[in-house]
């Protein structure tokens, strides 16, 4: 490092100790995971065990992996950052993420696991015939699988350029800030290649309990922090908060964001509340058709177990959620959103800034140093253990369920498949690097938002009637993914997401994914799902009914088996 | 284990089908489905109605969310912590009510047809069925007419 980085790094408020001091802590993570991962390996022989852990974690244990596979960089980072700037509306995502578990747990969880074995089309195809079920199961899985991927690393590459301390201009180890964003995305992809390939579901599963505590803990430790800060006093924070902001209790009230209303022009303030609508809708639909979340049902050894699980993850994660309250009000408060718009235009950055913050006000400069860097080493932690879960269920649904059943029609050796998934790992790893050097300047909140809206379109029509409606057929099943799954990514594809929202007043960047002079959109809204969910459920109501497939023998059976688990794996 | 045993093949020799279809159609199996889905049926419909009014409201009733509880504490946050509230309220009666009503029930079926399984497994040609209730003899009886149930299946 030169001189000259040096001094640009502490002009920008970042000392080269924090920066060594979040290497330090990060390679320890790596270290440490990497370790639990070989482990892991070592007790992974069957399919059972790289697929589905063995089916050998507690319902606490596995309640800790999903809220650590849940709670990704678009919850820490996303929400914080949303709410960092703009206010109240940040808090819509908490409370859609956490009201979500409800589904999962009141309709999905004990079915699923006592019907399927190792991923979501288990289900889908169980009386249905199963190369075209799973086909189009693992097709939408990989979809949805990448599109979450994407928020991750998009976040990782934006956490990088702050702890570095990058500006443009600048360089670290002779590297600029695009170069490093670009050289985190890679890391971040090949770590989580080799979480997945060498320690399959138990060694992700592990990774994932470790981060829930770090994320847990670190998270805690920052709300105390805020909250000491003003005395205990809520409202005061809000106070603050909203003064910093500069907008006033328009601050702590929905409407800054979604749903704004612009007056004397009807049509545009309708679109804005029609999204606002679609965006809650998409949220509280999606979890429960999350491919990452499904299988992780699988990794305990009964249904009830899995009920246990799901308590527990809303235990968490509903404590969590409460916390990014305190964050992203306290960031408002204490950094201010002019500091971290400078940072971050989408807001990413929010809760890292909000750390150095912290310590700063209770140990100086060097202890805003160590709180960025554990915070930044826990935030890394967070998209390592997402990113793993992700890339291990779209491998297990490309070999399980595409490469056994599709190509293979079920008559393949274990050991083949299970080295099929890893070799899969690798491919969806390497295109979700590419495609993520793309996506750099989305929210990441926004961009799990899609992941979700894909989800309750194709995938949550197709369990729910597979598990609860006896007449639900093969075409049905198809027809409710395809439907769903074109209608959520062309609606986005059309979406001013991609094109037609012109350019940011304050950087002169194009809002939208291409260039600002490009405008091919026709749909008003950016969150698709209040259109794609119901044709999702209407293509699998209609396609069953064009069908006159109906096997009475394999719906007893479903039926029997997701409500006993007499017969369950 | 095999890679994929498919317990799912629709060809499959059946005695594992019979005895489904036998208890799907038995009192006893729907009185367990009933348990279960006099639950969860209203409490969807119930928590997606509570929070799409929460949505509703932060589109359309801004002043009303606007309005201060305490200090600068609004409707609006006030909402949003209930929403968290009703969702742990829920995940708990809905846990008590299935441990309590719905898992014996279950465990009890489950018993009955692992029960049944059993010997399928180990004999291939005897067709003894151990203590069905009177319920499931009546039931099995209606499926063995529908469809003669293959022996030799064995259990998972």
């Amino acid at each position: 490092m030169t001189v000259d980085t040096i001094l640009a790094a502490e002009a920008s408020g970042t000392s080269s100790g924090a920066r060594t001091l979040t290497i330090v802590l990060f390679l320890v993570f790596v270290a440490a995971t990497l370790g639990i991962t070989i482990w892991a390996s070592r007790q992974t022989r069957t399919a059972t065990d790289f697929y589905a852990g063995g089916r050998s974690f507690s319902g606490f244990q596995n309640g800790l992996a999903i809220g650590g596979d849940y709670m990704s960089a678009a919850s820490f980072l996303g929400i914080a950052g949303i709410i960092a700037l703009n206010g109240y509306d940040g808090f819509l995502y908490s409370i859609g993420f956490l009201v979500a578990w409800l589904v999962a747990l009141l309709l999905v969880a004990e079915p699923l696991r006592n019907s399927g074995r190792f991923t979501m089309a288990d289900v889908l195809s169980f009386r249905m015939r199963q190369r075209p079920v799973r086909t189009a199961a693992s097709l939408s899985t990989i979809v949805v699988s990448i599109f979450y991927l994407l928020a991750q690393m998009v976040g990782a590459g934006a956490l990088v350029a702050l702890l570095l301390g990058i500006k443009a201009g600048e360089t670290f180890l002779g590297m600029t800030a695009d170069t490093a964003k670009i050289v985190t995305i890679v890391l971040v992809g090949a770590l989580m290649i080799v979480y997945v390939t060498v320690g399959g579901m138990k060694g992700t599963t592990w990774v994932q309990i470790v981060k829930a505590a770090l994320l847990m803990t670190g998270a805690a430790l920052m709300t105390l922090l805020v909250l000491w800060k003003f005395n205990f006093n809520i409202s005061t924070m809000l106070g603050e908060a909203a003064e910093a902001s500069g907008k006033g209790q328009a601050f702590l009230e929905p409407g800054l964001r979604y749903g704004v209303e612009t007056a004397g022009d009807a049509t545009k303030t309708l679109i804005s509340k029609l999204d606002l609508i679609s965006l809650g809708l998409a949220l509280v639909l999606g979890t429960a058709g999350l491919p990452h979340i499904l299988i992780r049902f699988y990794t305990v050894p009964t249904a009830r177990a899995a009920r246990t699980s799901v308590n527990w993850a809303i235990t968490l994660i509903g404590i969590f959620y409460l916390m990014t309250l305190a964050l992203g009000f306290g960031a408002a408060a204490l950094v201010g959103g002019k500091a971290i718009a400078a940072q971050d235009a989408a807001g990413n950055t929010a809760a890292p800034q909000l750390a150095e913050e912290l310590g700063k006000e209770y140990a100086g400069n060097g202890g805003g140093a160590v709180l960025l860097a554990v915070i930044a080493a826990v935030a890394f932690a967070t998209i390592l253990a997402v990113v793993a879960g992700l890339t291990l269920a779209s491998s297990s649904s490309l070999a399980h369920d595409f490469y056994a059943n599709v190509i293979k029609r079920g008559q393949v050796d274990e050991r083949k498949e299970v080295n099929v998934a890893k070799i899969s790992a690798f491919v969806i790893g390497a295109i979700s690097i590419v495609l993520a050097i793309f996506a750099q300047q989305l929210n990441v909140a926004f961009l799990v938002a899609l992941a979700f809206a894909v989800a309750a379109s194709a995938n949550l029509p197709a369990i729910l009637l597979s598990l609860f409606w006896k007449r639900f057929n093969t075409t049905g099943a198809t027809a409710g993914i395809y439907g769903g799954l074109i209608a959520a990514v062309g609606l986005v594809f059309f979406s001013p997401v991609v094109s037609g929202k012109g350019v940011s007043p304050t950087t002169g960047k194009s809002l939208s994914l291409f260039p600002a002079d490009v405008d091919f959109h026709w749909f008003p809204l950016d969150n698709p799902g209040l259109v794609s969910i119901p044709i999702g459920f209407a293509c699998a109501i209609i396609g069953t009914y064009l069908s006159k497939e109906s096997d009475k023998d394999k719906w007893a059976e479903l039926e029997v088996r997701s409500l006993t688990g007499s017969g369950a794996v | 284990m095999s890679t994929d045993v498919q317990p799912t093949d629709a060809d499959a020799p059946d005695e594992r089908a019979a005895r489904a279809l036998a208890m799907q159609a038995s009192p006893e199996f729907a009185e367990l489905r009933r348990t279960i889905r006099r639950f969860i049926f209203p409490m969807t419909v119930a928590f997606l109605a509570w929070y799409l009014l929460y949505v509703l409201l932060s589109a359309y009733a801004r002043d009303f969310m606007a309005s201060k509880v305490v200090g600068n504490i609004n409707v609006a946050l006030v909402f949003g912590v209930l929403q968290f509230v009703s969702t742990f309220l829920i995940a708990w009666l809905y846990s008590r009510y299935a441990s309590q009503r719905f898992d014996p029930l279950a465990e009890q079926i489950k018993a009955e047809l692992d029960a049944e399984a059993a010997p399928a497994a180990t004999t291939t040609t005897t067709t003894t069925t151990p203590a069905p209730t009177a319920s499931e003899t009546k039931a099995a009886k209606d499926a063995e007419t529908t469809k003669p149930a293959a022996s030799g299946e064995a259990a998972e």
